[in-house]
């Protein structure tokens, strides 16, 4: 099974199968990730399901848009690896991928 | 004998107490009792992308049933038609219409509102619809069709977002605003102007100081009457007034209601095993130092993960700030806090010709809300500026040179 792992701030994992085309966000949510709260569902308006892609996977997650940018430019956990994860599609490529959960979503 | 904890609505609420309730360690049965046939869905596309087509009914689900089953949480249909608080039982009637009473250790109201109803010569017709679930979406949907008219009566949020999808789809559309400007309840003036615009520009008609007197039709709608006596044809009219909060319940069974189930700074009502949360609760905010009645998605989320970690035992302080999305069109309305009460609205951007700008409002010089258009980085900026009760200088709020960024650097705390 491809799967990618979301850890927690207080460093629980969660490995959860990859369902490719799905959004990270939904994989999460699909899986009961606590620390993705996904208030506006997925439609880039509420910037509560970031996540920081860990290393080398950044290069899967295809690239930010203006908007998604916009919406974590003043996130206080901010790192160069964040994203909002309804914004990436997942893929098979994404196996053994690994995500870190801030301590707070906006 | 393992404990119960009973959720009375099935939706945003809901959804989200039942996997707060686990991951806080409640390990007794999770029931929740709801009256409509679906699991907990996403409500807000009912009116933007699931009407317009672009989502369909299986990317609504909030969470899906595996999930529910995993975390051993059952569902039921029916709906409650009393609590008796000494026995801790309630009343369920089934769909099949059978009456049945249940017993709960905890409970947890989550019953939300329903659309007001207007009362108006022939609002019985056929073709005249509220839009508040699944059922009304689909059923709306079924009449949508390319060329044919539509009014929507209230211009208010969901009664714009509908008109943008059925303009999408192709419906002549028409919006009748009683009151002298739409959204008059929730923003400012700059800010009612600037959807006027944008909807005129998309080709809907916006009817204000428009109050209807009736609808007239032969069994099936075909014409709203205005209380200045115009007739505007129709082929399916739409009524978006407003909601009321679903509080009869908690009211029989002896709650403390007042605009709203009244619940504390835990979410918890006037009786120690009852929590509530959502559309159907009011509620003290600090930030605003009054009671509110908050109608939104994190509301409901934020309240119901505060309700679960009461229900456990643990207190889990609710006092977010309130804050709202609408997409219509190509524009992304996000709303952070509540503007009521502000005392100058201040405009970053251009509202006359743009598509993008953020209304900032001020009372007595501290942020206390933001509606921002296609404005991402500002809201943002305002969600925290709002909770850190920041003062803000206008002239720099205004200056779309300055970076939002550096905002931050302007802010004077509030030092009361
Ligand atoms: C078209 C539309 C668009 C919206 N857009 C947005 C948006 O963009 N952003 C946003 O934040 N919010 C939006 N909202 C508001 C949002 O949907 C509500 O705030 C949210 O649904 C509240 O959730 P809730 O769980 O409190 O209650 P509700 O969603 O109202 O659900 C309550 C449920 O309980 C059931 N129930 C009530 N009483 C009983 C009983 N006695 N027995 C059994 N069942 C009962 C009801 O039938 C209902 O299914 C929108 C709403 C609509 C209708
Ligand atoms: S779910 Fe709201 S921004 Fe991703």
């Amino acid at each position: 099974m491809a799967s990618i792992t979301f850890i927690e701030h207080d460093g629980t994992e969660h490995a959860v199968e990859i369902e490719p085309g799905k959004s990270l966000m939904q994989t999460a949510i699909d899986n009961g990730v606590p620390g993705i709260d996904a208030d506006c569902g997925g439609e880039c308006a509420c910037g509560t399901c970031h996540v920081i892609v860990e290393g080398k996977w950044i290069s899967t997650t295809g690239s930010a848009s203006e908007d998604e940018l916009q919406m974590l430019d003043l996130t206080p956990e901010r790192d160069d690896n964040s994203r909002l994860a309804c914004q990436i599609n997942t893929s098979e490529a994404m196996d053994g991928m690994v995500a870190r959960l801030p301590e707070f979503q906006m | 004998m393992t404990r119960k904890c009973i959720i009375i609505g099935a939706s945003h609420a809901a959804a989200q107490l039942t996997i707060s309730l686990r991951q806080e360690g409640w390990d007794g049965e999770i029931l929740v009792i709801g009256d409509e046939s679906h699991l907990p869905y996403h409500r807000p596309p009912l009116s933007k992308a699931f009407l317009s087509g672009e989502k369909t009914v299986e990317t609504l689900s909030i969470r899906p049933a595996a999930l529910y089953k995993k975390n051993n949480v059952q569902f039921l249909q029916g709906r409650v038609t009393a609590i008796n608080r000494n026995k801790k039982t309630l009343t369920l009637r089934t769909n099949q219409g059978g009456v049945d009473e249940l017993s709960y250790n905890k409970l947890a109201l989550c019953t939300g509102a329903r659309v007001r109803q207007v009362k108006l010569p022939g609002c019985e017709l056929n073709g005249i619809h509220y839009l508040r679930d699944l059922a009304d979406a689909e059923s709306i949907k079924s009449k949508i069709a390319e060329g044919q008219r539509a009014v929507i009566v209230g211009g208010g949020y969901i009664g714009l977002e509908t008109a943008a999808s059925l303009r999408k789809l192709g419906m002549e559309v028409s919006v009748l605003e009683m009151a002298p400007r739409i959204l008059q309840r929730v923003t400012a003036p700059e800010v009612s102007e600037f959807f006027h615009r944008m909807h005129t520009e998309h080709g809907v008609r916006i009817y204000t100081n428009s109050a209807v007197a009736g609808f007239v039709g032969n069994g099936y709608v075909n014409k709203v009457v205005l209380a200045n006596g115009t007739e505007l044809p129709a082929h399916l009219v739409i009524v978006g007034v407003g909601v009321v909060p679903n509080t009869e319940l908690a009211e029989a069974a002896g709650l403390k209601v007042k605009d709203g189930i009244v619940v504390d700074d835990h979410c918890v009502t006037s009786d120690i095993n009852i929590v509530a949360a959502g559309d159907c609760t009011n509620q003290f905010s600090k930030l605003y130092d009054r009671r509110v009645r908050l109608e939104s998605v994190p509301n409901a989320t934020a309240q119901a993960k505060s309700a679960a970690a009461s229900l456990c035992s643990f207190h889990k302080f609710c006092d977010t700030l309130p804050w709202f999305w609408s997409d219509q069109y190509d524009l992304k309305l996000q709303i952070a806090g509540l503007s009521h009460g502000y005392d100058e609205v201040v405009i970053r951007g251009d509202q006359f010709s743009g598509r993008s700008f953020a209304a900032f409002y001020l009372k007595e010089g501290q942020l206390i809300a933001v509606d921002c258009v296609n404005r991402p980085q500002e809201f943002m900026f305002s969600k925290k500026a709002i909770t850190e009760k920041a003062h803000i200088k206008p002239e720099r709020l205004a200056d779309d040179s300055v970076p939002v960024k550096d905002l931050i650097f302007d802010t004077e705390r509030n030092t009361q």
